[in-house]
């Protein structure tokens, strides 16, 4: 992969959440998840709770380029995690390792456009930033039958010596897909499709009935 | 199943996630344009099918989303190594 230099490219870049004023709908808005959460139970095995309308970046570069991997660490704060299948975090971003050159960043979802722009001004050479935002939601899945919901849901192995805090791993989950991190001893985040995310939820009520679904808005 | 490493993650991971792309290593002919009719119809449309050793490129549908290469045998289903795109099998017969 050979880098592209000297190159102005012009990228449009839309803001697709300009400002709080305009209400946005995530993708499980029709599930209306506060009214469940009212009337639902307040203990259970495992809680749900969406992260509506964060931004989701996706970033695509060569890991080996310094210069790129710096200016993102001045972008986000935060360097790449170049280790396969784990996953930084500093405040509330979140860099997830999706492949050698793909990595899932996740920020408060009014601060996605401005990210995204800070990095189409940095940037050079050859690389991709997304905003897939509305593509895509994340959801955790938290308490003590948390990882028993997801063991009915994906084949990977989610004992600790395997599947320790922090690791992340894209894998099938409930014949859709997921990238499954562990966030917590018993809390896992679940970055699903925005065209699965009402099946997901379908299915996640399902799994996770034998050991009491609290749902928190 | 298979649990089939993963030379990218780094890991085992289960057959599911996984989906094979046939034989590897078929190259391209470099001037498809002076190619005879058979040249031709061979790269497109030609495989091996054989009982034992066979070098197949499989690509981690769900997890990276990234191909590799695999040496597996077809009678026995023994997933003999896996390599990366670019690197040449070490088993062989």
């Amino acid at each position: 992969m050979s880098d592209v230099k000297n190159e102005t490219a012009t990228v449009s870049v839309m803001n697709q959440l300009p400002d709080a004023s305009i209400v946005g709908q995530s993708p499980l808005f029709h599930a209306d998840l506060a009214t469940v959460a009212k009337k639902g139970p307040n203990t259970g095995g495992v809680s749900f709770k969406e992260e509506a309308l964060l931004g989701h970046i996706t970033l695509r570069m060569n890991a080996d380029n310094a210069e790129q991997m710096s200016v993102v660490e001045k972008v986000l704060g935060v360097a790449l995690p170049t280790q396969p299948l784990t996953s930084v975090s500093q405040g509330d971003v979140v860099v997830r390792w999706i492949s050698p050159d793909e990595w899932l960043i996740t920020v408060p979802g009014l601060q996605a456009f401005d990210i995204e722009t800070a990095f189409q001004q940095n940037m050079s050479g050859h690389y991709q930033v997304v905003n897939v935002s509305g593509g895509q939601t994340l959801v955790t899945l938290s308490g003590k039958h948390a990882k028993d919901v997801i063991k009915k849901s994906s084949p990977i192995d989610l004992h600790p010596s395997e599947f320790p805090v922090g690791k992340v791993v894209t894998s099938v989950f409930a014949k859709s897909s997921a990238v499954i991190r562990r966030s917590g001893e018993e809390t896992f985040e679940l970055v699903i499709r925005r065209s699965f995310s009402d099946y997901l939820w379908l299915w996640i009520q399902d799994a996770s009935r034998e050991y009491g679904l609290v749902v928190e808005a | 199943m298979f649990l089939i490493y993963c030379p990218h993650c780094g890991e085992h991971r289960e057959e599911e996630e996984f989906h094979n792309h046939g034989q590897a290593h078929i190259a391209r002919p470099l001037d498809p344009d002076s190619c005879t009719d058979e040249e031709w119809g061979n790269y497109m449309f030609f495989r091996k099918n054989p009982k034992g050793l066979h070098h197949e490129l499989w690509v981690h549908a769900a997890g990276c989303r990234k191909f590799f290469n695999v040496t597996r045998h077809t009678a026995t289903y023994e997933i003999k190594e896996v390599y990366k795109i670019g690197e040449q099998p070490k088993v062989v017969e």
